[in-house]
């Protein structure tokens, strides 16, 4: 499978031999827990990891959470205070689930950002990219959905202004609008579909990360230096790798185990931290609430979305060249979902020779910026829709698709990058620096 | 020398005071004071005392209006809340009323029914009222100091009973009270509390602050009724992971000594 050499899996016994004629499961899985790592990843590795963590978290409370939930519009609310107040750790189900969704974007985002940084995108990682970010997508999808379940003001609310995005697009943005919300506006039959969807979505993102972790597992990862593992021989790519099984598995849990521990001092402490105290209001389609707000993760693009109003010069320009079509609703909208559309290109749009963004003098400046670009879009997109908010936001989300659209592309033509170190054994040792003398005591392998 | 003294430390005191003192409530311009309840923070504990007061201030004062429809009467048995007697709980159910649908008639109410509805359209349900309404949103509305003293919510409460200003207009028909915890200014709630209102069996303080206090305290409790069980989890899992941090640590360090500063062959 790995296109890294390194040993294979060989049945010895009898029944080994008779399963692996039928059915290779055990070398499947042989193969893939031992396959052959850069040794030199450093600790923007681990989120992985953390993300599968998070799936298998939400999948499993989840499951428990529906055979006490109730999906109608007259019992929902009540039936996540029956879970807080009268099921056996109802309390604690509920926290980790709704705690789990912050960490799991939390993870996300840092998973993303690390890709972006060392360049794990470039060829030939395309794939791996563009099946995170669909898997990010439904990850958005999942999450909004189930904000909309316990069927408080801000779930009521906020599907409402979501689902009203669709209604902007021109033509069919109404009907489209209708099918999604199954009637004229969010009622019972929104809160079953999304809860039916809300259940589904989760196994479909465990499949994109199957496939996710295939394609990886084909190309091998990506590593700070971007250089790829030596693989002319066995021997030469051991050089390079260390086996995934024990050292990065060992590695990984222990920053699992870490960040588990800061994520359950917030469940145990201030668990509606993270969460909006309007959704502890059961929902009133007659009283809108004074600001409508999304989760902390949809800020930024929530950002985006608002900041292009009409006034501004590009949406003046885009509804006189298309006669109204795009007006600015819509032009937002179109901003929105272009701001992940531009992410999920970025292989086609940096054009730098170089892979690692540690070797690109200019370009960590500007990487740098779209840091402090996403984090400043994700405080505006809590701010009321008001001067000066209105104006940063615009700033902020034009460098946001400067970035990808001009800086990127440009970067790797006007850029000189430094000279990447010859292999990973190189990097490892310089961080490593072998010792003269003691190498035969440290060099027997722990058992 | 002394003058500069003097002015770095109002300066560190006008500091404190403003991170730690008065905090902006939702609406922007209306002040929540702190409170530093029983049950704040990590190592916080509801005051058994002190709930079965606000239970009292509840059921003599609150109850006329103000439902709490999610709470089941005989949660105020249970350990971690007010904590009554079982033959308390049983008496204390029977002074409400509640509809059996079986009996297609009402009936005094047991322990396992819930709490009544509010007996008034425009009183809203108590149940969550301490978590509905934050009034802490912290440094640049980051709200990090909420780890040390809550939403605020209880806060908020003490600042609508204790908020009342006197003054009274009429608007279509309707009164309304000002009240400078509010986020309009002006509610329809006429002061319910005042000095003396309700007598406590054990001749605890029952000027307006102490009963606010103690009221929000229980509503707290009827919002968060798992909190002390949920602190506890907490701990554990804090504890526990803390531990199992050490040893992957030490693991993992075992495992890549081999690997780390080898000499190359």
């Amino acid at each position: 499978m790995s296109g890294i050499p390194h040993d294979h899996y060989e049945p010895k016994s009898n029944g080994e031999k008779w399963l692996a004629s039928r059915l290779p499961i055990v070398g499947l899985l042989y193969d893939t827990l031992m396959i052959p790592t850069p040794k030199n990843l450093n600790w923007m590795w681990i989120w992985g990891i953390v993300l599968t963590f998070c799936l298998a978290l939400q999948i499993v409370t989840g499951i428990v959470l529906v055979m006490h939930y109730t999906p109608h519009v007259d019992m929902a609310f009540a039936s996540v205070e029956h879970i807080m107040r009268d099921v056996n750790g109802g309390y604690m189900l509920r926290y980790l689930h709704s705690n789990g969704a912050s960490l799991f974007f939390v993870a996300v985002y840092a998973h993303i950002f690390r890709g972006l940084y060392y360049g794990s995108y470039k060829a030939p990682r395309e794939i791996t990219w563009i099946i995170g970010m669909l898997i990010y997508l439904l990850m958005m999808a999942t999450g909004f959905m189930g904000y909309v379940l316990p069927w408080g003001q801000m779930s009521f609310w906020g599907a409402t202004v979501i689902t009203g995005l669709f209604g902007a697009i021109p033509f069919v943005g109404e009907s489209l609008q209708t099918f999604l919300l199954g009637g004229p506006a969010v009622d019972n039959a929104t809160l079953n579909r999304f809860f039916s969807l809300h259940y589904l979505l989760p196994f479909v993102i465990a499949a994109l990360v199957a496939v996710h972790i295939w394609a990886f597992h084909t190309t091998g990862n990506n590593n700070p230096t971007g250089v790829e593992v030596r693989r002319g021989s066995k021997e030469e790519a051991q050089k390079d790798t260390l086996p995934f099984w024990p050292y990065f598995v060992i590695k990984d849990l222990f920053a699992l185990a870490v960040i588990l521990a800061v994520f359950f001092a917030i469940v145990g402490f201030m668990p509606n931290y993270l969460g909006h105290p309007d959704n502890y209001i059961e929902a009133n389609p007659l009283a809108t609430p004074a600001h409508i707000v999304p989760e902390w993760y949809f800020l930024p693009f929530y950002a985006i979305l608002r900041a292009f109003t009409s006034e501004v010069w590009v949406v003046q320009i885009a509804s006189f060249v298309t006669g109204g079509i795009i007006d600015a609703k819509f032009f937002g909208v179109l901003a929105m979902f272009g701001a992940i559309a531009v992410m999920a290109l970025v292989p086609w749009l940096d054009t730098s020779s170089v892979r690692s963004g540690r070797y690109r003098p200019m370009f960590k400046w500007w990487f740098a910026l779209l840091v402090v670009d996403f984090f400043a879009l994700m405080w505006l997109g809590a701010m009321p829709a008001e001067e000066p908010y209105a104006s940063f936001s615009l700033i902020a989300s034009a460098y946001w698709f400067g970035y990808f659209l001009v800086i990127l592309p440009l970067l790797g033509v006007i850029e000189k990058p430094l000279a990447p170190p010859a292999s990973i054994e190189d990097d490892f040792d310089a961080h490593y620096a072998p010792k003269a003398g003691d190498a035969d005591a440290a060099a027997k392998p722990a058992e | 020398m002394t003058m500069i003294k003097k002015l770095t430390l109002s300066a560190f005191v006008a500091l404190g005071l403003s991170s730690t003192g008065a905090i902006a409530s939702e609406s922007g311009g209306h002040h929540i004071e702190n409170i530093d309840f029983s049950f704040d923070g990590p190592f916080g504990a509801f005051d058994v005392n002190q709930l079965q007061r606000g239970l009292q201030i509840y059921t003599e004062v609150c109850s006329a209006c103000h439902g709490l429809k999610f709470v089941p009467i005989r949660s105020i048995g249970d350990e971690g809340g007010p904590h009554m007697p079982e033959d308390q709980v049983i008496e204390y159910a029977k002074q409400f009323e509640v509809y059996d649908a079986e009996l297609d008639d009402f009936r005094p109410a047991i322990p396992v029914d819930h709490f009544p509805k509010s007996n008034l359209s425009n009183a809203p349900d108590l149940s969550l009222m301490a978590k509905k309404r934050a009034a802490f949103h912290g440094p640049y509305g980051l709200g990090i100091n909420q780890f040390f003293k809550g939403i605020g919510g209880p806060e908020y409460i003490v600042g609508i009973l204790n908020g009342y200003t006197g003054e009274v207009k009429e608007q279509a028909g309707t009164t309304f009270y000002e009240n400078t915890a509010f986020p309009s200014g002006w509610i329809a709630m006429a002061p319910p509390l005042s000095d003396e209102a309700v007598d406590f069996a054990d001749g605890h303080s029952n000027d307006l602050h102490h009963m606010s206090e103690d009221v929000a305290a229980f509503l707290m409790w009827t919002a968060e009724p798992k909190m002390m069980a949920r602190k506890q989890a907490g701990f554990a899992g804090v504890l526990f992971l803390t531990l199992l941090s050490v040893l992957l640590y030490l693991t993992n360090k075992r495992i890549w000594a081999p690997v780390k500063y080898k000499k190359r062959d």
